[in-house]
């Protein structure tokens, strides 16, 4: 498909492969439950993610108070405290953030942006979905098991997360935990090599890779990513499955523990600690990935400019993709690992930086002499950059591994996360529905409802995370039930944690103005039209809006040029779509196609 | 005009925020003076980037706002800038690693005349082993634990008889001389951390880990553990007490008495 030869005009010769016949749905049910619509996938992926998320929410909520409050309220027990912080970490990064992002916009976007009928393997596609909601039934059954959900961290780290100190440690918690985990990651594989091959196999005639939209880039590059990385938290998973049920010792070495001796031996913790973070750190790009991409097309759209620099964009996603699988141990600085890996592993992590900053300044400059329309998607963008940049930047403390010793382990880092990969791609996620919305249902949500959600949510999450990066500085230790008497620590700490607290529940209520939004929007949101931004990219051609399955009706579209010609002078419009023929100007199309 | 001027607000706000904050690291109390000037080595070059990004973008934002006459500019690349700002990036990047590797270096290199002592973790208590008179620490074994050795001691390494074991007691050390600390547990990951000292390492079972410092000041600090290990996690505290090096002296001599007395009955 990349060697594809182009005529005179960057247009595709005939295609000699026959449109294949997609399974259309007969019933009710094949077209709503069991469908193999990759927009339907999307739909239902979306919705189990996100109903998630709101679990998420009120766990959030619950250890919030219990920092803020502490003892005030009683049914918060220390065992209770663990297992909500450990599922909120889990739920989010893995069952909320990946699955909406690939899951959820991967299947919504992928097809429609690249001028696809549907997702290569339909049937497979479907698997993936089911399979997916099997996890998370898993994952929150843990909930209603004997000792319930398993209270060891995200990170579960071994010897603790199987042992009887732990919640859930020796008894059902853990074991659900690693299974449900496992089924994510089969019903991971599914859909991700979906993406990817689709990606690489079903674009329409003219859409070179070069010309594809950063969306898609993103998610392209994730799903890769993901698929080398997740096998790592799956091996890892059974190693400690095996260590929890029959009592081999992968991951325990001699332990005596509460006076008892063990029968275990030779084992290694850290082993699993570099399992963990080879998956782990990947991880957090595969969810920052689709995010750069989705946030580069929506600035690109609302600001009716072209992406500054896309070829850079599109190596520096890669690069950081690259890099991302050597970095692993800068989350392992004080783990008791041989120091000399500290040298390494602080330059690489230090290295990914000069791509990712790349990245910001070519967003910011696609602002730089652009047309910039405010608009809700927007407003979330460049929220995303503010946050996102914030979260970076403490990064570069956390990855210089000298400075990440006092930090490490401290609140610093719990900001640090929440700013980078929790705030920033949840921003981009918000912006993305408000932006997509409209092609998924035909109406637009509501403006002054969203800009509601928009204020609160992303300044009060900025007042949430930007001072506990100072409770983290003073020396304060993540993970605690209670701070108890610290003689370092003063009343004022007390406060601002109060403070927090009193700001995460608002802003945690605002996200109800979004959940009625969409609800509320569905019947009563303005009619949108096709292409109610003036997009370029593909999925806003449709003839139909919402597409229906097989998404181009007749014929499948032709693609003449990039993904962001906004603004090219002498058109008579400010964008032209990427099928629509006739080159005004040749640069563009010539440099990247 | 309202987003460009709450944007120049967060980043001024955030500026003002780091200066005015009451809440700032605890007196360092050991020699990691250069960790401390690392960080704010990269509070200025960070925050500079930050209020520099935020305050374009706010530019941006009023100056570039829609306009119905307005047209955006048509650039798809402009290489000569790009290339500047890969490697103006690539400097402050290295202004901050460059230090960093520096100091790590000498935060893994124990000096010569560090006196060995064992820190040794299991839920939810500290415990800690201190040379005797020959200045050196036996060899130990997880499986040696039992109630009448509870940190495993090889009672055949002759240079494990006059250590002094404190269990779930007090660290008392010198001040003005370095230390290596070697880190233990018996059952679960911990972490030895004291804020003062800037200083942090997990304890893994089944290895010893180690970090080295200088007490530089004397005083009481706190022990906390950083790594989650159990729902007693937060209950794990220690105290360490810095003192002079004839207190110390002192200190040590009762308590390796008092160890002796204990290990008496035991002998018989």
């Amino acid at each position: 498909m990349v060697d594809m030869p182009l005529g005179p005009a960057g247009v595709g010769v005939p295609a000699d492969v026959e449109d294949v016949e997609l399974y259309h749905p007969h019933s009710w049910v094949t077209k709503y439950v069991f469908s193999q619509d990759a927009k339907v996938i999307a739909i239902q992926y979306s919705f189990v993610a996100l109903s998630v998320g709101l679990i998420a929410l009120v766990l959030s909520w619950l250890m919030r108070l219990q920092l803020g409050f502490p003892g005030v309220f009683s049914f918060i027990d220390a065992n209770a405290y663990y297992q909500f912080i450990t599922m909120h970490g889990m739920m989010m990064v893995v069952y909320v953030l990946t699955a909406l992002f690939l899951g959820g916009f991967g299947n919504y976007l992928i097809p429609l942006m690249v001028g696809a009928r549907d997702m290569v393997f339909p049937y497979v596609n479907m698997l993936s979905f089911w399979v997916y909601l099997l996890a998370v039934l898993v994952l929150v059954g843990s909930f209603f098991a004997p000792g319930g959900p398993t209270g060891a961290g995200w990170t579960l780290y071994p010897p603790q997360a199987i042992l009887s100190g732990t919640p859930g440690g020796q008894e059902w918690g853990i074991i659900m935990m690693l299974v449900s985990l496992m089924i994510f990651i089969i019903g991971f594989t599914m859909g991700g090599l979906n993406y990817v091959v689709t990606v690489l196999q079903a674009r329409a005639r003219g859409m070179t890779l070069m010309r594809m939209p950063l969306t898609v880039w993103g998610i392209f590059t994730a799903s890769f990513m993901a698929l080398l990385a997740f096998p790592a938290l799956f091996v890892g998973a059974v190693m400690m499955l095996f260590d929890r049920i029959f009592g081999t010792s992968f991951f325990m070495p001699a332990i005596v523990e509460m006076g008892q001796p063990l029968e275990r031996n030779g084992g290694s913790p850290l082993l699993f600690q570099h399992l963990f973070w080879f998956f782990g750190h990947p991880e957090v790009y595969i969810v920052a990935l689709p995010a750069f991409g989705i946030v580069s097309d929506l600035i690109s759209t609302h600001a009716r400019r072209n992406i500054f620099g896309y070829r850079m964009m599109v190596w520096a996603l890669l690069a950081i993709g690259a890099l991302s699988f050597v970095v692993w141990a800068h989350h392992m600085y004080v783990s008791g690992m041989n120091p000399y890996f500290g040298f390494f592993f602080a330059t690489t992590t230090l290295i990914i930086a000069v791509p990712t900053a790349i990245k910001v300044y070519n967003w910011i400059l696609t602002l730089w002499r652009g047309n910039i329309h405010l608009t809700v998607p927007m407003l979330f963008a460049l929220a995303f950059i503010v946050t996102f940049v914030n979260g970076g930047l403490t990064g570069l403390f956390l990855g210089n591994v000298v400075v990440d010793v006092p930090l490490s382990d401290t609140m610093f880092v719990v900001a640090h996360f929440h700013m980078v990969m929790g705030v920033a791609p949840i921003l981009v996620i918000f912006g993305a529905i408000y932006h997509w919305y409209p092609k998924v249902t035909g109406r637009m949500l509501d403006d002054t409802l969203g800009k509601i959600h928009f204020w609160v949510t992303f300044l009060g999450a900025y007042a949430i995370f930007f001072p506990m990066h100072y409770l983290g500085l003073m020396g304060i230790p993540r993970r605690y039930y209670e701070l108890g008497e610290m003689a370092f620590v003063p009343p004022s700490a007390h406060t601002l944690n109060a403070f927090i607290t009193i700001v995460a529940l608002i802003v945690g209520a605002t996200q109800l103005v979004f959940v009625f939004n969409l609800f509320w929007s569905l019947r009563h949101g303005r009619p949108s039209g096709g292409n109610p931004w003036r997009a370029t990219t593909l999925e806003w051609q449709t003839p139909e809006t919402p597409p229906p399955h097989g998404n181009w009706g007749k014929d499948l579209p032709v693609v003449y040029r990039w993904a962001y010609d906004y603004s090219v002078p002498g058109a008579d419009q400010d964008f032209l779509p990427q099928n629509q023929p006739g080159i005004t100007r040749a640069a563009p199309g010539s440099l990247h196609g | 005009m309202a987003v460009a001027l709450i944007l120049v607000l967060v980043a001024i706000g955030s500026v003002v925020f780091h200066l005015v904050s009451p809440w700032w690291w605890t007196p360092i109390a050991s020699n990691w003076r250069y960790i401390d000037s690392t960080i704010i080595i990269t509070f200025w070059i960070t925050g500079a980037v930050f209020v520099a990004v935020v305050l374009f973008m706010a530019y941006c934002i009023y100056r570039f706002r829609h306009q119905s006459d307005r047209q955006a500019h048509y650039e798809p690349e402009n290489k000569r800038l790009e290339w500047w700002l890969t490697i103006v990036t690539g400097l402050g990047v290295a202004a901050m690693l460059a230090p960093g590797l520096f100091v790590w270096r000498q935060f893994i290199t124990v000096p010569d005349d560090a006196t060995d002592i064992e820190v040794f973790g299991q839920q939810w208590q500290w415990s800690f082993r201190l040379p005797g008179a020959d200045g050196r620490l036996g060899t130990s074994d997880t499986r040696l634990i039992s109630p009448d050795n509870p940190l495993g001691l090889n009672k055949d390494d002759p240079k494990s008889h006059d250590d002094v074991v404190i269990e779930g007691g007090e660290l008392h050390l010198p001040v003005g001389k370095p230390v290596k600390a070697l880190l233990r547990s018996a059952d679960v990951l911990h972490d030895f951390y004291v804020p003062e000292f800037r200083a942090k390492m997990d304890m893994v079972p089944g290895q010893i880990s180690y970090i080295w410092f200088t007490p530089t000041r004397t005083g009481e600090y706190e022990i906390l553990c950083a790594e989650l290990c159990g729902v007693g996690h937060p209950q794990m505290r220690g105290k360490v007490i810095v003192q002079e090096a004839s207190d110390y002296q002192a200190w040590l001599q009762d308590q390796a008495s008092r160890n002796f007395a204990r290990l008496v009955p035991a002998a018989n």
